[in-house]
């Protein structure tokens, strides 16, 4: 038993620390193709943890919460991306605002920053993924630095999903799960979200015949 | 049933409601709410007069409403300070809603079913605001208030000026309600508990309690309108239709004076004797101030706003002294400064809501505010003429009228004071008494020049002698003011045997007994000091009327002979040569001068069509007003710095702040 017990917990280590490696890729990648695959990545090895996590922990509804992930942030929303880059054309290359490199260190100082105040948290937890908090909550703050950083729409809202994904990895690691109705919501949340966001793409892109959000900047009121 | 004063007051709130809702389902039809919802209402306010009334001498009665949130009830309590002010509300308002009945007509802006409803939510409010018992009723019922008579002053929204006045109006109102909420706060003293019943027993250390009293001042007193708080009331008086002038000005005012008297002698019963200074000095610089800006007015509602300020100055100021005589223990003598607030009240309130609604009779026969257009108006509509010479009699201090009783007693209790304990202020007293009577006589001056121009003399313009009289339900309510002014004047024994049990709640003493025991003559400390019979001198006036009107009569008529000898020059006399507004006020405008800010246009002697124009304003717009108001806008464009318009740069704002949220969480 506790050889499984530890064995789990290593594989949840590790899925954890390819989620972490995942993110890093996601700051680098140029091309937005590559993005909705490290996307689709990501929501892999999510849906893979969620599943060793209520293995582990004999808890029946993380199953089903795996299953949701795995339709809505493997199957669907990546198939919805790939058609509005399609739509719209915008396979190749984006500009960031701040140079890679310099990114990349930012997000290494925002990983220690997250481990630093995870740390008193784990303590706290009973869970066998008490450790992977601190790399959820770091999943969380670099998708946020690759969202603003970012100049392009579509990587922004990939971005916004990823961050999605560090939360429910987080809420996973740290409690086993939300609430089914909670974990319910979010998922609508984000199905809705990125339909609304399609839309606003369309609509960026005819007003401003890109969708470079630098030219929102013209909609300032001086 | 058992019906206590408190529910048929409710009743009387209840219905007022109720009629304001009818008026929504006759939105545009005038008969309907001119001739069944004003009158109605009026004859609610009867009978909130008579409840008021009966329940002035009676124990408090309390009643906890279940409206509003969940577990935060409206807590109500009807006791002798709020009667009397019920009794203000009711009457006033009764003949104020008579007169409205025949005023509001097609073409005012807001369609007439709406005006119904602001009308009577706006009575609604007062009432409930006298009545509340608990802050956040009260505030509620403050904002109510606020809001219904903001909609009143704008009927006419689509003017400019009146958005402008209304906005101004909103602004003040709003500032002033935060102050008056932070004062609650204070009182209730960490307690969590709003209820008055609470903070009455709270003792207040006397940092704190100064603090509640700083910001009460500052809080009712925007509502007020002390100096220099002031300027919304001459912007919105001759903005809104002269029945809501009168309503705002001889009632809405006195809330203000109310939740002073509230706050500062029931909740906070602890006084401190610098108060009652502070007071003395903003209620008399506030009085001088606006009586001296009535005098050099050329509009009659703007005229008559700065002349309540003045009245609210003198009410501050006696409101002063009762804080001073109680805080040295001298009870008798606080008695009767606050007797002479709440005559004064009384008074105000009757005689500027017939001025402001006399004023609307003029504005409606004449379409003119200006007095340069005005004149000779007597002989058209004496029946205005005559009412409002009453109002301005009073106004002036006069007797035997209801202003000559309160002033005199006010100045009584000026006189009184030299047993005060400091000797400093002993000395500081007798010169703002000379403070007063240098107010009243201004006001007399200003009274003078209000009737004189608009009703004596030969009229200014032709279409003047056109001119039509009120009609029905408007004398109606102004013969009811008439009485009302008159009754105060000529009964003050019995009106100060019903402000006795208030000053007994407020004080600790009252004047009922001393007053009583003279009768007929009004005598309010004691018989070898001073006393006042208002019959004696009805019958003196009276005589020597006659006697001047008899010996006119015999020795004069009859005996005219037509003769033009030496004419001066003159050869006709016509309405350009009798003295104008501008005129008559120049006496005022030169003693004074430091007070305003002029702008004057002198013709030179080689100007083909000579024109002569001078702008009176008000010095605290230019040097409060306009730099407080660029300070706020420099502030706000600092914020503005905060937009780039750059998403990165607001997402790395939430950013930002979330590193900060977790860094402080850490700790």
């Amino acid at each position: 038993m506790t050889a499984m017990t530890e064995l789990v917990g290593q594989l949840i280590n590790l899925l954890a620390s390819i989620l972490l490696m995942l993110a890093f890729a996601m700051i680098s990648q140029r091309r937005i193709l590559s993005l909705i695959h490290l996307f689709t990545a990501q929501g892999a090895v999510l849906v893979a943890a969620t599943v060793v996590v209520g293995y582990a922990t004999q808890q029946p509804h993380l199953y089903l919460s795996a299953g949701i992930t795995l339709l809505l942030k493997v199957i669907l929303i990546p198939l919805l991306l790939h058609r509005v880059i399609a739509r719209l054309d915008v396979r190749w290359d984006v500009e960031t605002l701040i140079n890679i490199p310099t990114t990349m260190i930012i997000g290494i100082a925002l990983v220690i920053f997250a481990f630093d105040l995870a740390l008193p948290i784990s303590k706290l937890s009973v869970s066998v993924a008490r450790g992977t908090l601190g790399i959820a909550l770091a999943c969380v703050l670099l998708s946020f630095l690759m969202m603003i950083t970012r100049s392009k729409a579509v990587p922004q809202v990939i971005a916004f999903l990823s961050m999605e994904n560090g939360l429910f990895f987080a809420a996973t690691s740290a409690t086993y799960g939300m609430p089914m109705v909670v974990e319910l919501g979010i998922a609508l949340d984000v199905l809705v979200g990125i339909l609304i966001l399609g839309v606003f793409m369309f609509q960026i892109r005819e007003q401003f015949d890109s969708l470079d959000i630098s030219h929102l900047e013209k909609l300032k009121e001086d | 049933m058992n019906w206590v004063h408190l529910d048929w007051v409710l009743l009387v709130v209840a219905a007022w409601l109720l009629i304001g809702v009818a008026g929504v389902f006759a939105l545009r039809r005038l008969t309907l709410v001119a001739r069944v919802l004003f009158p109605a209402g009026g004859a609610f306010g009867l009978l909130l007069f008579g409840v008021a009334l009966s329940s002035v001498m009676s124990s408090p009665e309390v009643a906890v409403l279940p409206i509003g949130l969940p577990s935060l009830p409206f807590h109500f309590r009807l006791d002798s300070l709020s009667a009397f002010f019920l009794m203000v509300i009711g009457s006033v308002s009764a003949g104020v809603s008579a007169f409205a009945a025949g005023y509001f007509r097609k073409g005012e802006g807001t369609p007439p079913g709406l005006l119904a409803l602001e009308y009577h939510l706006f009575l609604a409010s007062m009432a409930l605001v006298v009545l509340a018992d608990d802050a956040y009723a009260f505030m509620v019922m403050w904002e109510t208030m606020a809001l219904s008579s903001f909609f009143l002053v704008t009927a006419n929204h689509r003017i400019v000026e009146i958005q402008r006045a209304g906005y101004l109006y909103l602004l003040i109102a709003h500032i002033g309600a935060i102050s008056i909420l932070l004062c609650f706060g204070v009182l209730q003293a960490n307690t969590g508990d709003y209820t008055f019943a609470s903070m009455r027993v709270q003792a207040l250390s006397p940092f704190w309690a100064s603090v509640a009293f700083l910001l009460a001042l500052f809080g009712f007193g925007a509502k007020a309108g002390i100096v220099p708080l002031h300027v919304w009331l001459p912007e919105a008086h001759p903005a809104a239709p002269s029945p809501v002038s009168a309503l705002m000005s001889g009632v809405m005012l006195k809330t203000a004076i109310y939740g002073v008297l509230r706050v500062f002698f029931d909740l906070l019963h602890t006084t401190v004797w610098w108060w009652g200074l502070l007071l003395l000095a903003v209620g008399l610089t506030t009085a001088l101030f606006g009586v001296v800006f009535a005098a050099v007015q050329v509009d009659m509602k703007r005229l008559l706003a700065y002349s309540s300020i003045e009245n609210i100055g003198l009410l501050f100021a006696g409101i002063g002294l009762t804080v001073l005589f109680s805080a040295f223990g001298m009870q008798p003598m606080a008695a009767l400064a606050l007797t002479a607030v709440l005559y004064h009240v009384a008074s105000h309130a009757f005689f500027k809501s017939l001025l402001f609604v006399g004023t609307g009779a003029v504005l409606h026969a004449t379409g003119e505010r200006n007095l340069g257009k005005l004149g000779g108006l007597i002989r058209t509509m004496p029946w205005v003429a005559w009412v409002t010479l009453v109002a301005v009699l009073a106004s002036a201090g006069l007797p035997p009228l209801g202003g000559f009783v309160s002033e005199w007693l006010l100045l009584q209790s000026f006189l009184f004071s030299s047993g005060l304990p400091s000797s400093f202020l002993d000395m500081l007293i007798p010169v703002f008494a000379a403070l007063i009577a240098l107010i009243a006589a201004l006001a007399g001056y200003t009274m003078v020049k209000f009737f004189g121009v608009i009703f004596l003399g030969q009229p200014r313009e032709e279409k003047l002698a056109r001119a039509r009289d009120a009609g029905g339900w408007e004398r109606i309510g102004m013969a009811w003011l008439v009485g009302g002014c008159l009754a105060l004047g000529l009964f003050p024994v019995q009106f100060i045997a019903l402000i006795d049990p208030v000053t007994r709640v407020l004080v600790g003493a009252g004047l009922g007994e001393t007053v009583n025991d003279s009768g007929w003559l009004l005598v309010p400390v004691a018989i070898e000091r001073a006393s006042y019979g208002p019959a004696i001198f009805l019958l003196g006036v009276a005589a020597s009327f006659a006697l001047a009107f008899l010996l006119v009569r015999l020795l004069y008529h009859g005996r005219l002979r037509r003769a033009a000898p030496w004419d001066c020059g003159y050869r006709w006399q016509n309405a350009r040569m009798q003295d104008t507004a501008e005129g008559f006020g120049q006496p005022i405008r030169q003693i004074f001068e430091p007070f305003f800010r002029m702008e004057r246009e002198l013709p030179t002697p080689f100007d083909a069509e000579p024109r002569y124009r001078v702008s009176v304003a008000d010095h605290f717009w230019h040097w409060l007003y306009v730099p407080l108001g660029r300070a706020v806008e420099r502030l706000a464009s600092l914020i503005g710095l905060l937009q780039q318009g750059r998403i990165a740069v607001y997402l790395l704002y939430s950013f930002v702040t979330l590193i900060a949220v977790l860094v402080v969480v850490k700790q």
